[in-house]
């Protein structure tokens, strides 16, 4: 978690720097994608999970035990970007390797794909299943409603967990103005899919409905749709100013109150081993400022395969 | 002798028992309906989806990064334009992802005009289409090459959409060479493979051995070999264009080339060229509304790299740019491009006055690398507040 908020603010200020073009990532996520990195059953496959992330999930693919140095490469579009090779916008992560489908810019695209993985899954029987993650705006497009329909359809229910994390933002509309529904949750019961929501500013909060819900998707193999609300505690993006908050809850301060009254770790050791991170993440990002660009020719690589990777091809 | 539409029933059978299709699925294509043009009828892996494009395009994606081998049908083409984003996407994934995944899908949709279908079932999609990299994209005319371009599809690693015209689906082959090895009589096969009318509920079809024959990947056909003039077209107006040559050769002594070029993306340059250096006089012939048109694309590059070839300037003979087709004869026949205004068109280029040879003596065109040329050094933006806007900043190409 902590690392994640490290990384973030470091990204944020590479951007401001000119270190790179756009910022968009996950802080006031982190408790809660934390947890989704940490309980997914992570490998390559239909036996393990799939996720189709948003782009706020840095604190999940670092939870999933990806390097911090390796968002600094996508923020710099290097060619050392491990997801993109400097094609991509930061936070738009990609590893095959553990079933982490390319996350992309356009909103809510993800849950009509996701449906996809799930079939096969579902199929292919086991534990592995699929999760799906968005953001409350997005909501209102009609892939939420694919994702609803085709994951309940009679006799094909799929296993698939629906995230909603909810910071009641799009970019600057507020969800009060936009919709009448009063919990996005709500909608899944009309399918009969299982609902919950949770807080996910607080990590036990999240951990336990995650838990929970991957459980039932797991065994059930069954739809689940779970929503998190959680805060957005640097605007939107970069377009937007990308400044701390105040307003809004921090998760992470959430979480350092509970170690510290239960003896668990003190404010000075908080504070240190921050300070520990926020060494390690200048080192990465100095040497990532060294790394070269993409040759304007890598711009004529990777438009098409020559071999079936996703099929097992090496 | 195969129709199209059976043809293209026979080569998902081959694949779904032979190159591992798990999944063919979209709009009525399971049983009892088997496709409402009859193309899924009895395949194994055929299911019904909810009315739901997006959704289609979307689960064919996922199953394919899953490893899964899908074949997707848009019931028509006209209702995949709410599909576009995804089909973007689709076709960016493996660059986007810089090699980490390559999305194996196949999407086929009925296309154009012909079939009375009024402005809702006469769309064209070859023009949006080629618009989209990323994607492979043919469009058959023959049955042999419809089964073919089917089993090249679902062998491929990339998505590749496959374009079947409409009006050639009951269309059979032309000659005893254009038959699918092994297929049976029509007489035999319809009875063999096509569903019973009525209830169907414990019909099995019984499919005749038929090879992986895959359509080679960016060759063109040779429909008609001539020396006047060259047609180069594709689909519905392939078989058009074909009569059209045999009518001016029998009745005006014309030597007309027909080029079919089955696949749109990538397509056979080496052909189109070869053609028009013989030729000298090209016409582009399509359904689709003629702004913003494939075949315009074609015009560029004939003029660019062929020019000193050319006896008068490459034409374009398509659809109008109207809001739609009309249902009315009348109104359909203006949309689009019928016999009468291609024997027209292809007459036009076979006798337009040749432009003097001073104008075409001109040095080739030759293709530079990209330079890139940072409209603003990175290195300038230190320092700046964040929240311009960054979008103004982008690379140029010159
Ligand atoms: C289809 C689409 N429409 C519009 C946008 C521009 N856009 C980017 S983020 C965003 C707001 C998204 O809000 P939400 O779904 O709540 O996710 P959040 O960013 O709050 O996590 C918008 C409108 C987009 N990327 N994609």
């Amino acid at each position: 978690m902590l690392e994640g908020r490290v990384l973030e603010e470091r990204l944020i200020r590479m951007q401001r720097q000119g270190e790179g073009y756009f910022w968009i990532g996950g802080p006031g996520e982190e408790a809660f994608n934390a947890c989704v990195g940490l309980l997914m059953k992570q490998g390559q496959g239909l036996d393990y999970d799939y996720l189709h992330a948003h782009y706020r999930s840095s604190a999940t693919l670092l939870a999933l035990g990806a390097p911090s140095i390796d968002a600094l490469r996508q923020m710099h579009n290097v060619k050392t970007d491990p997801y993109s090779q400097g094609r991509n916008f930061v936070g738009h992560f990609s590893k095959r390797e553990w079933n982490v489908a390319p996350i992309t810019s356009p909103i809510e695209v993800q849950f009509s794909i996701a449906i996809g993985t799930a079939h096969a899954q579902r199929r292919h029987g086991g534990e592995g299943i699929t999760i799906v993650q968005g953001g409350d705006a997005g909501t209102a497009e009609g892939d939420f409603a694919t994702c609803l329909v085709w994951s309940s359809r009679p006799n094909a229910e799929l296993p698939i967990l629906m995230i909603v994390t909810n910071n009641e933002w799009g970019i600057s509309t507020h969800a009060s103005t936009q919709h009448g529904e009063k919990n996005i949750a709500d909608r899944g019961k009309a399918f009969g899919i299982r609902t919950a929501i949770c807080d996910g500013n607080d990590v036990e909060s999240a951990w336990f409905a995650l838990e929970e819900a991957m459980r039932y998707v797991r065994n059930e193999r069954r739809p689940f749709l779970l929503q998190a609300n959680v805060s957005r505690l640097y605007g939107h993006s970069s377009s937007s100013g990308s400044n701390y908050v105040e307003s809004e809850t921090d998760c992470l301060n959430v979480l350092a109150d509970k170690l510290a009254a239960r003896g668990f770790r003190s404010p000075d050791e908080t504070k240190r081993l921050r300070e520990q991170i926020e060494a390690s993440m200048r080192a990465w990002y100095e040497q990532v400022i060294t790394e070269p660009k993409p040759d304007p020719e890598d711009a004529f690589d990777f438009v098409f395969a020559d071999k079936n990777h996703v099929g097992g091809e090496a | 002798m195969a129709t199209l539409v059976q043809a293209v029933r026979m080569a998902l059978h081959v694949g779904e028992e032979r190159l591992g299709v798990t999944d063919i699925f979209g709009q009525d294509v399971g049983p009892p309906l088997g496709g409402v043009f009859t193309a899924t009828q009895g395949l194994r892996t055929a299911w019904n989806t909810p009315l739901d494009e997006r959704g289609i395009v979307g689960m064919a994606m996922g199953l394919a990064l899953a490893g899964q081998k899908p074949v997707a049908e848009i019931q028509f083409c006209d209702y995949a334009f709410n599909t576009i984003d995804l089909l973007k996407l689709c076709g960016n994934t493996y660059w986007s992802s810089a090699g980490d995944w390559n999305v194996p899908m196949t999407l086929m949709t009925p296309v154009g005009a012909g079939i009375h279908g009024s402005i809702y079932h006469s769309h064209s999609f070859d023009a949006q289409a080629t618009r989209i990299p990323g994607w492979k994209i043919v469009m058959p005319s023959q049955p042999r090459d419809a089964y073919g371009a089917l089993l090249s599809a679902i062998d491929d690693p990339n998505p590749v959409m496959v374009l079947l015209p409409k009006a050639l689906m009951r269309a059979r082959a032309e000659s005893e060479a254009e038959l699918i090895p092994g297929e049976p009589d029509a007489r035999e096969l319809r009875a063999r493979i096509d569903a019973p009318i009525g209830d169907r509920s414990a019909w099995v079809p019984d499919w005749p051995d038929t090879p992986i024959e895959q359509l080679p990947i960016g060759k063109a056909a040779r429909l008609r070999e001539g020396t006047d003039v060259s047609v180069v077209t594709y689909g519905r107006l392939a078989r058009v264009a074909m009569r059209a040559a045999d009518q001016l050769r029998a009745q005006e002594g014309l030597s007309v080339e027909v080029l079919d070029l089955r696949w749109l993306h990538p397509y056979d340059w080496d052909a189109i060229a070869a053609s028009a250096h013989k030729t000298g006089r090209v016409l582009f012939l399509n359904e689709d509304t003629e702004i913003t048109n494939f075949g315009e694309h074609l015009i560029r590059r004939t003029c660019e790299d062929l020019f000193a070839d050319l006896k008068i300037a490459p034409r374009l003979h398509a659809g109008a740019h109207l809001p739609g087709v009309g249902l009315a004869e009348p109104l359909e026949a203006a949309s689009v491009p019928t016999m009468a205004s291609t024997l027209e068109a292809i007459r036009e280029a076979a006798r337009a006055p040749e432009v003097g040879r001073s104008l075409r003596d001109v040095p080739r065109v030759v293709r530079r690398a990209p330079v890139v040329d940072y409209a603003i050094d990175p290195r300038e933006l230190a320092g700046h507040a964040a929240h311009r806007d960054v979008f103004a900043r982008s690379l140029r190409y010159r």
